[in-house]
Order: structure tokens, then sequence, then C-alpha cells
């Protein structure tokens, strides 16, 4: 599982695709930040919102490869005659993914940090609201892994990843235009409304527990996808 | 050492491998072979695990590919037709890494990855990236990463592909000293690969089992055929008159002059005291006979003429 984990991270840092998605990403939050910022604001929350918005973006082109280009290059045939299980190789997979993750996401605290060095103070809110950022990359990732494995065109892997999640995304602010059961069932699998609660600066146990679950059940579908594929067509 | 019973594999509508056996002993080298097509990558696909079988089943060392995969897995060293590489990665990363996939104990790893180098000659390649190797160095590093966790089985899939001839006798060296501890199945489409280091032959086509022999039984079961060369001194258009009287005699044809003043020929036909009678209707018409110089038939022929048999059956 690490095996494989560690081999995908020196992948992405021999390419240049880690340091153009870190680079993208920081440079997006440089100009989020820098408004409130300027105007004298300690609140990084709304900054954090859109991070969460961002990652619909970053996420698709981190994981577009992951799975899709060892089917193509032929690799597959390596990992799955290994004595390594398959679940083992895909939670590998995502690992790999999510560290890259975590890196972005550690850079990314150098903003607030700046905001406590002019006087703001590091609030337990933020603290939370980073749980819930790294919860949300967990459930995004694992969509984009999914994603990858049920082609082996990259960018068709990655067109799938970014419709699904603008979808989850999208998904609790169609509810408010329509009403009934329909609205109560697009907020319950909106992540955003879920992330919302985090960047409100509240730890729901519930809102842990979906995502959770969710990144879970979706790490579970690729090694279903994939294990299907092998039966039906070979 | 691995038992294959009424195998078949299907795409769909397509039959890719329509129910095949045959078993494989403790340390022997099969050679399995076919047309591009029959479905020799398919079933190897299968044996390794890659793929699950429509029906049949695959034992290796008594252990079922479907109901305990790991087992099997742990005891099969597969190259297949493409070699599986990471073409970013140097040869001695990429084995590692191969290593830590196949749980070879973090001790053994470093004895292990340089006898296999040795082995397969890549020691001087040990830090070049795999991308940027020309096809025959590939194909080795295709070769040590099937060998890496010392596998008692070793599943070939056309291992000499795309290689320079020195490096195919080379590669060829490398599977007969591997085949003295270990089982070996390998598949090719060249014949004098297979009849050059396999003790058995599987010949499969269209999916199914064409042949099954050592190449030497299987050479003898077209002996029947003979096809000599022939160098005569005289006249060729008697001669040729002549040889078509003798009974069995099925082709002949003049082949051009002879360095010794002679004239050459081929003549095909039945293992039947063909030889006597031409000696004596060459002496009855004074023309002395040079040589006469049976020629073998090679595996390719065998190949064909078993081949092309299943297709008249059809």
């Amino acid at each position: 599982m690490f095996t494989v984990a560690k081999k995908e991270i020196s992948t992405y840092f021999k390419s240049p695709i880690a340091y153009v998605l870190i680079g993208l990403f920081m440079l997006m939050i440089s100009v989020l930040f820098y408004t409130p910022f300027s105007l004298g604001s300690g609140d990084f929350m709304p900054v954090m919102d859109s991070m969460g918005f961002f990652l619909i973006f970053l996420v698709p082109i981190l994981t577009m490869r992951i799975l899709a280009e060892d089917r193509k290059n032929g690799t597959e045939v390596l990992l799955l005659t290994s004595p390594t299980s398959l679940t083992k190789i895909v939670v590998g997979k995502f690992l790999a993914m999510y560290f890259i993750f975590i890196i972005i996401t550690i850079l990314s605290l150098i903003y607030p940090l700046i905001m406590v060095a002019y006087g703001a103070v590091f609030t337990v809110q933020l603290a939370g609201a980073y749980i819930g950022f790294l919860l949300l990359g967990a459930a995004f990732i694992s969509v984009g892994v999914f994603a990858s494995a049920i082609t082996e065109n990259q960018i068709i892997s990655a067109i799938i990843s970014f419709v699904a999640l603008l979808a989850f995304w999208l998904a609790g602010t169609f509810s408010t235009q329509v009403g009934g059961d329909i609205a109560k069932f697009l907020n319950w699998i909106s992540l955003t409304a879920r992330y919302d609660v985090f960047t409100r600066g509240l730890l729901g146990l519930p809102e842990i527990a979906y995502f959770v679950f969710f990144t879970i059940l979706f790490i579970f579908l690729t090694v279903r996808v994939i294990e299907r594929r092998r039966w039906i067509q070979g | 050492m691995i038992e294959i019973q009424n195998l078949t594999k299907k795409y769909g509508q397509v039959v890719a491998v329509n129910n095949i056996s045959f078993s494989v002993r403790k340390g022997e080298i099969l050679g399995f072979l076919g047309p591009n097509g029959a479905g020799k990558s398919t079933t190897m696909n299968i044996i390794t695990g890659y793929l699950p079988s429509t029906s049949g089943t695959v034992t290796v060392d008594g252990y079922d590919i479907l109901t305990h995969p790991d087992e099997v897995k742990k005891r099969i060293g597969y190259l297949p037709e493409a070699p599986p590489l990471y073409r970013d990665m140097t040869v001695t990363e990429f084995l590692k890494f191969v290593s830590n996939l196949k749980n070879v104990p973090r001790k053994k790893q470093k004895g292990q990855m340089a006898d296999i180098m040795e082995l397969v000659g890549l020691t001087d390649h040990r830090k070049r990236l795999v991308g940027n190797l020309s096809k025959g160095y590939r194909q080795r590093v295709g070769l040590a990463q099937a060998l890496i966790g010392n596998p008692e089985v070793l599943i070939l899939d056309e291992p000499t592909v795309g290689l320079d001839p020195k490096q195919i006798i080379e590669i060829r060296r490398v599977i007969k000293a591997l085949s003295q501890e270990r089982t070996i199945i390998l598949s090719s489409h060249i014949l004098p690969e297979v009849s050059a280091i396999c003790e058995r032959i599987v010949i499969i086509n269209k999916g199914e089992i064409a042949a099954e022999d050592t190449p030497e039984r299987l050479s003898r079961g077209v002996d029947q055929v003979l096809k000599l060369n022939l160098t005569i001194k005289g006249p060729v258009k008697e001669i040729v008159a002549a040889i078509k009287k003798i009974d069995g005699v099925t082709y002949i044809q003049s082949s051009g002059a002879a360095p010794d003043g002679g004239n050459k020929f081929i003549l095909e036909g039945v293992n039947d005291g063909i030889k006597e009678k031409l000696f004596f209707a060459m002496a009855e018409n004074g023309w002395p006979l040079t040589e006469m110089k049976p020629s073998v038939m090679t595996l390719e022929d065998i190949f064909i003429s078993v081949v092309t048999k299943g297709q008249e059956v059809r």
C-alpha cells in the first residue's frame, strides 16, 4: 500500500504536474487573500470557502492520471498480477494524492499565519475549518480516483471528475430553487452545504461522518469498477 | 505444477480460448506456440490472474487462481507481451518498487536485485531511466521484473520479440539458465526459439490445442513426407522426366547448377524406399548421383501443417 503511495508521490514530484498545481493553487489563494487583507480584515473564513471551490478544478487535474495511465501503459498488469491486493493498490494511490493535497493545505496555512502576525487571532473556528478542508479534499480526491478508474483517457477522466464534483457542489445551490423532499435530498448529498458548516466555525459530527463515509464509498466503488471491468471485457 | 482444465474465455460473443487443458510439470519448459491471435496471451493472462476465465480452472502448485489468487500470484513471475514498465523510473528504482510490490523482505532486496541485473545484463544500465533505454534493454527490465521475488513459475509472453539476433541468443541463454530450478511457460510465434529451449510444445490455434508433444516427436509426425536435395550430373529435362516416373514422388524441381558441374534438384515424396529407387533409376541411365541430402522438416513446416490441417477440418 505504502509502496504504491511512495512511488506515485515520487512520480508527481518528478514531473512538473505537482509543482504547477501547487503554484496555481497558491496563486489563487493569494489573489483571494489580498482583498480582505488589504481591507484590514482578520477573517480568513471567506477565503476558505473559495479554496473549497477551487478544489473542483484542482483535484481533477491532480487525479486524472492516477489509474488511467496504468491502464493505458499496460503497467496495470504488473499491479494486478502482484500479490498486493487491488484494494491496497487503490488505497495506496488515494494516499499519494492525499499526501500532495496535504502539502497544498499546509502551504495555504501561510496566509492565516500572516493575518495572525498582523494581530488577528488564530481561532478554534479556523482550526475547525481546516479540518473541514482536509475532509473535503479526501472526498473530492476519492471521486477523482474513481473517475480515473473508469477510463484510460486522462482528459476524459478529468472531465468526468470535474463534472461530478461540480454537481456535488451545486446540489446545495439547486436545493434553494426546488422545494420539498428533493431540496432536502440535494442538501443532504451536497458536499458544499456540509463544508459550509465547517467554514461557519462549527465542528459537526454528522458532517465528519458523511465525509468519511463518502470517501470510503468512492474508494470501494473504484475497486469494484476495476474488478468488474476485468470480468466483463478483460 | 500448473494444471489447466477445460479453460474457456469469451469476450462477448468471441471465443478467445475454447476448452483447453494441459499441464506443466515442475521444472519443465513448455513452449506455447501459435499464430497471432490464437489465444496465447489470453491464456497467459488467465494463468497469472490478470483476467478471470469464463469457465474452467487453473491451479498452480495446488492453488486455484480464483479462490487463492494471492498464493498463485506469489509463485508466478509474469512478463506480459508489452513489458509493464514505468518510464520515469531508473532501472534500480523500478526493480525496488517491484520488490516491495511482491513483498520481498527489505534485507534481501539489494542482493536479489544485483543478482538479477547481473543475470539479464542490466548492471551497467541500472542508473538509467527506463524510458531512455532501447527496446532490447526494456525487454530485459521486463524479464528482470518477472524474476523479482524468485518465483517458482515464470510465464513469459514472447520474451524475445523486438530483440536483435545477438540479444535473442542472450535472452535464450538466460531463460535456459533459469529453467534449472523453475517451471517455465514461454509463448512465441517464432518456431526455432521454441525448439531451441523447450522440452514440450503445445500448439494452439484459434483458441484450441492443435498439437502437444516434444519437439522431436512433433517432427517425427511429419516424417512420412521426405524432402531431398539432390545433385545429379546429366541432362536436366531427361532427369526430371525419369524421376517423375518413380513411384511416390510428388514433386520434382530443378534448382540450378551445382559447383561440381552437375544440376541441383529438389524432390518431395512419400518416405517409402524412394531413396533406393532413385539411386537405381539414375544408375540405369548413367547419371552420377553426387549428392542426396534429406532436408529436415523444421518446426516451421510442422506448425504450418498442423495449423492448416485444423482449418480444413473446420
